[in-house]
């Protein structure tokens, strides 16, 4: 596997970084009772984790350990300001409903996370790519929940009606608790799916091709904050 | 635009139970999984949480109101919110360390991770929305970091039962369960919403 696709294969999926690395379920469990403000959440933290990891990449040398984190943080939060501004400029309504989750971004620890055990030992171009792949990793699932939630908490999907009239809301799922519900089943369907995988994996083949170091270097996440 | 008219006691009740910073703002989720195994640990992490939420909502509504407002820079607050709260989780460190080692040995893991706490940062902004006044603002900082402390010590008493028991469903376990079961503590707290009414 080429290491473009590598990463691909683990933002996504192998080492995603809600079911595996359990980063950036902070803040954004409280956008995702409406799928237009995760469509636009999740674009805002794909292009920020991007950026941030491409640029910290090429700083990588230039910064010296001590100060590595508030370096970390300032360079997010440059992206994370832009995010914000264009918001504000091209959907304020969008902007004002996510109110300070915008700026929550920041400390959406799959940023720190991937700037920390992937753009640190990386090139630029590969942590670029592992940043697009992080954020996607993040947005299918975000997007799946806020589609359950929107479509049984609201009866609508991207405001669109899709039910008839004679629909009931299920208010709990507009509400808190449900965010974490639906997360847990995520994560439980995804657990029994990849074991299934792994003991299919073991059947076949008795050994699993040694892991390369790239993946070394990744999979471990020491800015879970 | 004028503070909202909320007076201190309801504010700071309504921090901890019917707004919790955790519960139903979900912020400072990740250290909350990751830390709440520990019964001890989540101790000291509230406790940190709790100190460094208060002094530094304090210390952004001054320069939220003195400096950031007067020089017309709101596009930078995000920038100059992250400094505030790492010079100050910096400064706790420090003075911590002079005065009382032991509670530095403590608290000190966990001091770094709280600079990119999203619970902190989460109520700074909060503040600086609702344009709540000095008052306001150190009172809903200090009662956020209670409601953090209270759901993490509550989680990590009944994380400890849990984890003993061996009838959950092995794709379920550790963060699954978590997650279910911080389900219905919000469930939980929501019962508290009839109580007091503060946005």
């Amino acid at each position: 596997m080429s290491p473009g696709r590598k990463v691909f294969n683990e933002g996504l999926w192998s080492n995603n970084p809600i079911f595996v690395q359990v980063l950036g379920i902070c803040s954004t469990l409280a956008v995702t009772n409406n799928l237009s403000n995760t469509l636009v959440m999740v674009l805002g933290v794909t292009f920020a984790t991007a950026m941030g990891s491409f640029t910290l990449s090429l700083l990588k040398d230039l910064i010296p350990r001590k100060v590595r984190m508030i370096v970390q943080v300032l360079v997010l939060s440059f992206y994370v300001i832009i995010v914000d501004i264009l918001l504000k400029a091209y959907q304020p309504a969008i902007s004002k409903q996510l109110g300070p989750y915008v700026g929550l971004i920041i400390t959406n620890c799959i940023l720190m996370g991937r700037a920390e055990a992937f753009a640190a030992a990386n090139k630029p171009g590969l942590s670029f790519l592992d940043g697009i792949a992080n954020g996607l990793g993040y947005g299918w699932v975000l997007i799946s929940i806020a589609f359950v939630r929107e479509l049984l908490g609201f009866g609508t999907l991207l405001g669109l009606k899709v039910f008839g009239e004679g629909f009931t809301p299920w208010t709990i799922m507009v509400m808190a608790p449900s965010a974490f519900f639906l997360v847990a089943l995520a994560l439980w369907a995804a657990n029994i799916f990849k074991a299934k995988a792994e003991a299919k994996a073991k059947v076949s083949k008795p050994k699993a091709p040694g892991t390369s170091a790239l993946s070394g270097a990744a999979s471990p996440a020491p800015a879970k904050q | 635009m004028n503070a909202p008219d909320v007076s201190l006691l309801p504010l700071f009740l309504a921090s901890i139970l019917t707004s919790n910073i955790l519960l139903a703002n979900f912020l400072g989720t990740c250290s909350f999984i990751s830390i709440s195994k520990d019964f001890k640990s989540s101790m000291g992490l509230g406790l940190a949480v709790t100190m460094v939420i208060g002094i530094c909502s304090a210390i952004c509504w001054v320069v939220l109101n003195y400096l950031i407002k007067p020089l017309g820079i709101e596009y930078l607050s995000f920038i100059i919110f992250i400094i505030v709260i790492a010079g100050v989780v910096q400064m706790l460190e420090m003075i911590i360390d002079r005065f009382s080692p032991s509670l530095y040995m403590a608290l000190g893991i966990f001091l770094p991770l709280i600079t990119v706490n999203c619970a902190v940062l989460g109520v700074i902004l909060f503040l600086q929305i609702r344009n709540y006044n000095f008052l306001q603002s150190v009172v809903f900082g200090f009662g956020s970091g209670a409601g953090w402390w209270l759901s993490i010590m509550l989680l990590a008493a009944i994380r400890t039962k849990l984890d003993k028991n061996n009838a959950i469903p092995a794709g379920l376990k550790g963060t699954g369960i978590t997650l279910i079961t911080i389900g219905f503590m919000a469930m939980a707290f929501i019962g508290f919403s009839g109580m007091i009414a503060v946005q």
